[in-house]
């Protein structure tokens, strides 16, 4: 065999300056997405088990609908397909957060469900045998307990929803893959700016990951 | 058959007329009548799956019943959970213990003790906070106030729940067997807490299956058989000398133990 390939470090390290650039804009897609898809998450995980059924089913239908189509299609949607509707063009970032939003905001309603749902019926009673109103009962007593056990899942979430920016280089936003793809259109070290592409996103991956361990451990203190 | 007095004859804190519970077509409460008056202490024994705990559920509204009218301190309770603001009333003046101690695992002792004082009450906190440490060492756990409830003991768990609920300053005090989740060893320490409460006249209903503590500190035995009362009186007469068949048998089984 002919090896005539040598990987380039040189070419990687110098392709860093250049990715580094995107790392704002996938983070910001990222947790502004996530941060609104929390509160999405919070709002539809509880409609999703109330009592009311009109309440229930349109829950149960954005989840259905979110969960069921790839963040791909939701994106292009939003950043090619509601511009036809609303008349004008929207900024690629914002379509980037939106998607993210909507889709995290779809996964998070059913962890929170999951979440709210594990605790055990006698918390609840305990509550209400104390004179806590319901409402109270939930703020105190249930959420409280219900979040410490979502961490783990949400940060799971998190992770996925990092990765998934990474698919918004098709609608031009200049996030890390896109910057890797711009660079390479002039350098064709393929090889070696992707692997640095990756590495990018462990960083910020297992950052979060060390993070919410931290924050995991805290909490179980508490248990 | 229920119209045995109790000692104070002063009017009853709680009433039950007929009230009937179904969960879907099981028949659990048949036509319960029953009246407990301030400082009582009511033992309610039968086997499991009489409805004895539903009974006491139904009283604080943790069950829904679907016939009759129940009365908790001149608030009255009607079928299929409409009561409102009677309702917050009633559990704001009537605590209940359960079996599974349902201590709020993410807050500490003191903090589960003082946080329907603070929230419900509307104390401030400082408040809370002292008759808390007065309650705790009451029922002897005063130096864990800052621990975690799964730091602690079953016996220690559950006499925390009955500070909590002591803290809210209740009326009524209602014990949903309150020391069948407890080791063996535990179970005094429980017990002496409660003896020590209904000393201090407390109005109390529990549930159990200690006969000997039922013996002791009971002003009336009520024995549930199949959803209904079939006999009540005092222990001396309900343990020691049943006139029903069931309550025989019941005992006879309860007691070899």
């Amino acid at each position: 065999m002919d090896v005539t390939f040598q990987f380039d470090w040189q070419a990687a390290f110098a392709s860093i300056p250049f990715l580094l650039e995107g790392i704002p804009y996938t983070l910001l897609i990222s947790f502004g997405g996530l941060a609104i898809g929390f509160l999405i998450g919070i709002v539809f995980g509880l409609l999703r088990i109330s009592p009311f059924a009109w309440l229930r089913i349109p829950a149960i239908t954005y989840i259905e609908i979110f969960r069921g189509t790839p963040v791909l299609v939701q994106v292009l949607f939003i950043f090619y397909g509601l511009p036809q509707l609303l008349g004008g063009p929207i900024n690629a970032l914002v379509a980037g957060i939106v998607a993210i939003a909507v889709n995290s905001g779809a996964y998070i309603s059913e962890i929170v469900r999951g979440g709210v749902q594990s605790i055990e019926r006698g918390q609840r009673e305990a509550g209400l045998s104390l004179g806590l109103s319901r409402r109270q009962t939930f703020r105190y007593i249930i959420w409280p307990q219900a979040l410490r056990r979502m961490i783990p899942s949400l940060g799971n979430q998190g992770i996925i929803s990092i990765k998934d920016t990474s698919l918004f280089s098709v609608i031009g936003v200049g996030e890390l893959v896109r910057q890797g793809q711009v660079y390479i259109a002039t350098t064709f070290n393929a090889l070696e700016v992707y692997l640095m592409v990756a590495m990018l996103y462990l960083v910020i991956t297992l950052s979060l990951s060390f993070a919410l361990r931290q924050l995991e451990r805290r909490g179980l203190v508490g248990q | 058959m229920n119209q045995d007095k109790s000692p104070s004859g002063a009017d009853p804190i709680v009433r039950l007329d007929k009230v009937n519970k179904f969960f879907g077509d099981l028949h659990v409460l048949k036509d319960i009548d029953l009246e407990v008056s301030p400082g009582e202490v009511v033992v309610i024994v039968g086997a499991s799956g009489s409805g004895k705990s539903t009974l006491i559920r139904c009283i604080n509204g943790l069950e829904e019943f679907q016939r009759g009218h129940i009365e908790v301190d001149g608030n009255e309770l009607l079928p299929h959970g409409k009561a409102g603001q009677a309702l917050q009333k009633i559990r704001t003046e009537v605590g209940m213990v359960f079996q599974q101690f349902n201590l709020f695992p993410h807050l500490s002792v003191l903090d589960n003790v003082t946080l329907a004082p603070i929230k419900v009450r509307g104390w401030n906190r400082l408040d809370a906070v002292e008759t808390a440490e007065r309650l705790l060492e009451r029922v002897g756990i005063s130096d864990q106030a800052a621990k975690h409830p799964g730091q602690l003991s079953g016996g220690q768990q559950q006499r925390v729940a009955l500070a909590r609920a002591l803290a809210m300053e209740p009326r009524l005090m209602l014990f949903d067997e309150p020391t069948s989740a407890l080791d063996p060893e535990m179970i005094g320490e429980v017990l002496d807490a409660m003896r020590e409460l209904a000393r201090e006249g407390m109005t109390m209903m529990i549930v159990t299956h200690e006969m000997t503590f039922a013996r002791e500190v009971a002003d009336r035995v009520i024995f549930i058989h199949q959803g209904e009362i079939a006999e009540q009186g005092p222990p001396q007469q309900v343990l020691d000398h049943p006139r029903n068949k069931p309550t025989q048998q019941f005992l006879s089984r309860v007691l070899k133990h």
